[in-house]
């Protein structure tokens, strides 16, 4: 704050006892180099302490803070000399509103408690609920919004399709000339087609795809069910006797799972286009490519990606519509639930794409 | 600079567009005064207060606050003034006593336990000793806006700019409201303007009151509210003031 007068301190010994002299503005911005001085003063004072305040004009809360401070900190010792009408009102004020005793400590709110174990229930119910819901879908389908699904299908999928191919033409183009360079060196450069189409095919179709509709459309529905939250739209839902579970989840999990096989498709297409682009950089015909990509993936390869798409696109509509529907309170909530979509998505997509390895291994697949 | 007059609006008025919202609003609040700009929705309260807090520069006319130009003095007039907002506006990663602590840290080079020692004080005056360590989260509507009111009155302005104080809450909390406006006038003797639509409240606060509408893009009324509803024979303002149903 510009052009503040700053209030004056003085203390002087006299045969009554010690007199603080506090002059000049006692408001915020003036009490700032004397706050400390003051209650020093004070307290290094012997016997009586009078504290003169015939030279203090204006005096606001904050100096009826600081008097407020040293009448608590000194009790029947202190004197309060000069104070003029109102303030003295406003004092008398403040001593009645301002409980006794110290000021409450400022609550640390730096560590939170994680309530691992609640947390997990919560989520083990919201699954449960969720199997529920599916499994009494028949008996609710008037619940059910046709235009909220295809809404929610355009959202996560059409919307998604460019991302998806500029991100599946790039890790195309990257892993062919990263593993090019290797097997150059025992002459088998041309089953880089190969490798790069069986790897996308299997793993990083559905993976790449999963991840990107973590951060889209998990931290969306997150968002946007966390706000309804936030809102009481859910409660009054619920109040209106509409299953929420149905109404809200279950469109948004079916168009996770929907869209799912066509993004990993997307990110198929776009790779090998990519791949294709750098092994005709290298000197290979397309026919070469090609005949490669065919040998290398069949329709099992294929399915085994999809299968794994349409399971990444449930986990990750589940764990966003959970994220939502269990937001708090507050302004935070909301980002709180979107962060969580994200990562409990993109964790889960892992976790399930190693089971999925174990299982794929042990069945020979 | 008079001391006696805090705010001065001289025939302001406000377009957005082509659309008028209202036009020659004119009045005077004077200093320690409860002012009450009141109106039917849409009548351009909000955007008056907003006009007189410096967030939105009149598009005709001129306002003052303590004789500083809202347009081209807008730092010295928001050294002066204190506002709560309808919401409250609190922060809510903060709890109330870090909320009122806030402008006291950014403003002044009190020491922390200085700051924490006033803002518990505010936070008192305004009936929530115990709630310091709350978020705003945590607590009701009414205490929302009582804390609201400890953050405006942070830094001890002069004078307070209230948007819808009462508005949401039920007539008892609101009532307590409307004597903490009171209680506080007396104890700090700062000047309020306090915008609502609340007739109990316009009467158990207003020293005198502006009325704004719709229809007439502008004031149709100054003055004491008990006289406005004697004496008035505006019928927008007698309807107003008497709970009619406006044809």
């Amino acid at each position: 704050m510009a052009r503040v007068t700053v209030a004056r301190l003085d203390v002087a010994n006299e045969p009554s006892g010690t007199v603080i002299a506090l002059a000049g503005p006692l408001t915020a911005p003036a009490l700032a180099p004397i706050w400390s001085r003051t209650k020093d003063a004070a307290r290094r004072a012997k016997g009586a302490l009078i504290v003169d305040l015939a030279g203090a004009e204006p005096v606001d809360t904050s100096g009826a803070a600081l008097l407020l401070a040293l009448e608590r900190e000194h009790g029947e010792r202190i004197t309060l000399r000069g104070l003029g009408e109102q303030p003295t009102a406003l004092l008398a004020r403040l001593r009645a509103a301002v409980p006794d005793g110290p000021p409450p400590k400022v609550a640390p709110r730096t560590v939170t408690r994680t309530g691992l174990g609640r947390t997990l229930l919560i989520r083990v119910a919201f699954f449960g609920e969720t199997i529920l819901a599916t499994l009494t879908l028949p008996t609710k389908l008037r619940f059910l919004r046709g235009g909220d699904f295809f809404r929610l299908t355009e959202r996560a999928g059409t919307e998604a399709m460019p991302l998806i191919l500029m991100m599946g033409f790039l890790i195309g183009m990257i892993l062919a000339f990263q593993s090019a360079i290797p097997m150059r060196q025992f002459g088998a450069d041309i089953y880089v087609a190969a490798l790069v189409s069986l790897s996308l095919f299997r793993e990083l179709g559905p993976l790449l795809a999963a991840v990107i509709l973590a951060g889209r459309t998990g931290s969306a529905f997150a968002a946007e069910l966390g706000t309804m939250m936030v809102n009481e739209e859910v409660a009054a839902l619920t109040t209106m006797g509409i299953d929420a579970e149905t109404m809200l989840v279950i469109p948004r999990m079916a168009a996770a799972m929907l869209v799912m096989p066509a993004l990993a498709i997307g990110v198929d297409v776009a790779g090998i286009i990519g791949m294709g682009f750098v092994m005709m950089i290298l000197g290979f015909p397309p026919a070469a490519i090609l005949h490669q990509v065919q040998m290398a993936t069949g329709p099992e390869a294929l399915l085994l990606g999809l299968f794994k798409a349409v399971v990444f696109g449930a986990a990750i509509g589940l764990i966003g519509c959970r994220a939502g529907l269990t937001a708090g309170g507050g302004p935070r909530a909301v980002g709180e639930a979107a962060t969580s979509a994200v990562v409990g998505g993109i964790v889960a997509t892992i976790l399930l794409d190693g089971l999925f390895a174990v299982i794929f291994y042990r069945l020979g697949l | 600079m008079n001391d006696a007059v805090a705010i001065v609006v001289d025939a302001a008025g406000q377009r957005f567009g082509t659309r008028t919202i209202f036009e020659n609003v004119s009045f005077t609040v004077a200093t320690g005064e409860v002012f009450v700009v009141l109106g039917g929705s849409g009548c351009g309260k909000s955007t008056l207060l907003k006009q007189m807090i410096g967030l939105l520069p009149p598009t005709q006319g001129r306002i003052s606050v303590r004789g500083h130009d809202v347009v081209t003095e807008v730092e010295a007039v928001r050294r002066d003034i204190g506002v709560m907002f309808q919401s409250g506006a609190l922060f809510g990663s903060m709890t109330l006593l870090e909320n009122i602590m806030l402008p006291l840290a950014m403003f002044t080079d009190l020491p922390a336990r200085a700051r924490a020692e006033i803002a518990r004080i505010k936070l008192a005056l305004v009936g929530l000793a115990d709630a310091v360590n709350l978020l705003p989260s945590e607590i009701s509507g009414g205490m929302a806006k009582r804390a609201a009111i400890a953050r405006a009155l942070a830094l001890d302005p002069p004078i307070l700019f209230l948007d819808e104080p009462s508005a949401g809450l039920d007539p008892i909390t609101g009532a307590g409201l409307d004597r903490l406006i009171l209680d506080l006038r007396a104890a700090l003797g700062c000047t309020f303007v306090v915008v609502t639509h609340e007739l109990q409240s316009i009467f158990a606060i207003a020293d005198r009151c502006v009325m704004l509408d719709r229809a007439a893009k502008g004031m149709i009324a100054l003055g004491v509210p008990r006289d406005l509803q004697r004496t008035s024979d505006h019928p927008t303002v007698r309807a107003f003031f008497n709970r009619e149903a406006e044809s």
